[in-house]
């Protein structure tokens, strides 16, 4: 969880904002940084005003629709063409997306 | 036996972490096929390959199946949800994951070690499995790689990650928990249970502490254990890794190891210091999961028995005997159930074939072909088996035709051990060919009627020849004793 959690209002610093920026691959430049800091800022005063009621006995909202088990039958659907989904790809080699080189393994 | 091998005073601490690729026609959130070993990139569609616009919709079955490994495993079934596992990597081409977070479907469990111990199951949610990269360049390992190759077939395909407590104590108990896991995966319909083909993959986590602390020391994850022997090496190596890391004064770095099968070591992946931050967050274009009683009854219902109580009734087939756990009876038996062999047996046994014979035929010669053995008409298999009970046919007969009805995938076994020329000798044969190995051999005769017992083997040798493998030594061996009784 991020470290922003519970902390009151106010108190989000641009650092942490570029830590997010960073794990989500943002480039953002210093002023961009600073917008966004105030604008985190006012979303998480809003989570704290719900934070401050009191919300005992209140399930928490998973969706804002009130369905559950939305299912489908497990029948096979045709899918794409694989020329057609390769085309799309930066460069392909033997019917497979090839990518730059991964640096560490996959999570 | 618990601990680490070859270092006293320390104990071992293992957790497993296995992945079970569901057996289901098509993918977790779209109706891409679900199928091993095709072209790349021909099981693809926008959901899969994430696509903008494209929303998931959850397969029934997929959940079903996680509801019957829940049952199976004496979970509780709760209502549950969706989370998205945001990472950068080219195997999930949307960057993230969607899995359980918060809320699995499954929780709570335990599964009992064929030897009576219990290990506690944690969770067994349902997320969706990644695409297949291949490294390309000199290695063929990540590292040093000059690019990687992306298949998608794979990305999406419903799995169930099944972690349990820490609760294994050595090497033996780690592999006993991922067979027997891997059997009930099986029994459930949910898997195939094939390490080599990926749709079960076991990770460890391993740690080890002094003897007779409650603590739980540092522990290391180790990936790339692609069969039970490999596990089983494995968090051997990795204990005694730790052991001498810390007898030397070190200190066990929390972290990824992979197992490199060759070199028979464990050598570090990556670092838990570069912590994981998933920013994990509720899967809006997903609603809840709610089982009713009544699905979840009917999941249960369905449910085919399990391999501890199958192996139970098996070994009910010999009465008072017991079968010795770790014995050679139980491991037949323990082969019989893992194949689903069990009916060969129980049909035998209600036709009156000893219990020993149908379970040694089955768990070692019927085994060799156990997806024609399933396939067999019971009558045929009884049938032969009541040949070699009442003395018809030799062991090493029945073995011969017994290869031949697999083969013809069933059959007549007189008429084929007709055509094989396996014809029973009478017991006036059998007693005329004993006769003339006494008449050729007086001495060892008489060595043998003064008690001199090991000679049976001699005399039975001796008849088996001139049968040309034709007597049934039972037989043989009877119509000897019978002679040295005469006065």
């Amino acid at each position: 969880m991020s470290a922003t959690e519970g902390t009151p209002a106010g108190r989000l610093t641009r650092q942490e904002v570029a830590h997010v920026a960073m794990l989500a691959r943002l480039h953002l430049d210093d002023e961009e940084l600073d917008r966004f800091t105030g604008q985190l800022a006012v979303i998480l005063d809003h989570a704290a005003d719900v934070a401050a009621l009191d919300l005992d006995g209140v399930p928490p909202t998973s969706h804002a629709l009130s369905l559950a088990n939305v299912l489908r039958a497990d029948e096979p659907r045709p899918g794409l063409d694989r020329d057609e989904v390769l085309a799309g790809a930066p460069d392909v080699e033997d019917h497979r997306f090839r990518v730059p080189r991964i640096l560490g393994e996959a999570p | 036996m618990s601990g680490v091998p070859g270092h006293d005073g320390w104990e071992l601490v293992v957790g497993l972490e296995v992945h079970c690729e569901l057996k289901t026609a098509t993918k977790l959130f779209c109706g891409c096929p679900n199928s091993f070993g095709d072209e790349p990139n021909t099981n693809v569609c926008p959901v899969c390959l994430g696509l903008p616009g494209s929303l998931p919709v959850l397969n029934q079955r997929a959940v079903e199946l996680a509801m019957a490994i829940g049952t199976a495993l004496h979970c509780d079934i709760r209502p549950s949800t969706f989370h998205r596992k945001n990472y950068f990597y080219p195997d999930m081409p949307k960057d993230y994951q969607i899995s359980q977070y918060d809320e699995p479907i499954n929780a709570d469990g335990w599964l009992e070690l064929p030897d009576g111990a219990r290990v506690g199951i944690v969770r067994a949610h349902l997320e969706e499995d990644t695409g297949k990269t291949t490294h390309a360049g000199a290695s063929g390992r990540i590292h040093g790689a000059d690019y990687s190759l992306v298949d998608y077939n794979r990305s999406g395909v419903p799995l169930v990650e099944i972690v349990s407590a820490p609760d294994l104590r050595s090497p033996a108990q780690a592999r006993s928990y991922a067979a027997e896991l891997r059997a009930i995966l099986v029994a459930t319909g949910a898997s195939d249970g094939k390490m080599e083909e990926g749709s079960m993959r076991v990770d460890a986590n391993v740690s080890v502490r002094r003897a007779g602390s409650s603590e739980l020391g540092t522990r290391c994850e180790i990936k790339n254990l692609n069969s039970l022997r490999s596990l089983a090496h494995a968090v051997e190596h990795e204990a005694q890794r730790q052991v001498e890391v810390l007898e030397s004064g070190g200190v066990v770095r929390q972290e990824t190891r992979h197992w490199d099968e060759d070199r028979g070591a464990t050598v570090t992946l990556r670092s838990k210091e570069e912590a994981e931050d998933y920013r994990y967050f509720l899967e809006p274009d997903l609603v809840p999961v709610v089982p009713d009683d009544g699905w979840r009854s009917a999941v249960a219902e369905a449910l085919p028995p399990m391999p501890a109580a199958r192996r139970r009734k098996l070994g009910a087939l010999f009465g008072d005997e017991p079968v010795e756990p770790g014995g050679a009876r139980s491991d037949q038996v323990a082969t019989v159930v893992d194949l689903g062999l069990d009916e060969l047996v129980e049909a035998a046994v209600a036709e009156g074939v000893p219990a020993a014979l149908a379970l040694a035929r089955t768990a070692n010669e019927a085994a060799t072909d156990a997806d024609a053995a399933r396939r067999l008409p019971l009558v045929s298999y009884v049938a032969l088996l009541r040949m070699e009970a009442t003395g018809e046919l030799t062991a090493t007969q029945v073995k011969t035709v017994l290869a031949d009805l697999l083969r013809d995938g069933g059959g007549d076994p007189a008429e084929l051990a007709r055509e094989r020329g396996f014809e029973a000798l009478s017991s006036e044969a059998v007693a005329a060919m004993v006769a003339d190995a006494i008449a050729a051999h007086p001495d060892e005769w008489g060595r043998y009627r003064s008690g001199e017992d090991k000679l049976t083997g001699f005399f039975t040798g001796a008849v088996m020849k001139a049968s040309r493998g034709q007597a049934d030594g039972k037989a043989v061996a009877a119509e000897l004793a019978r002679r040295r009784a005469e006065p």
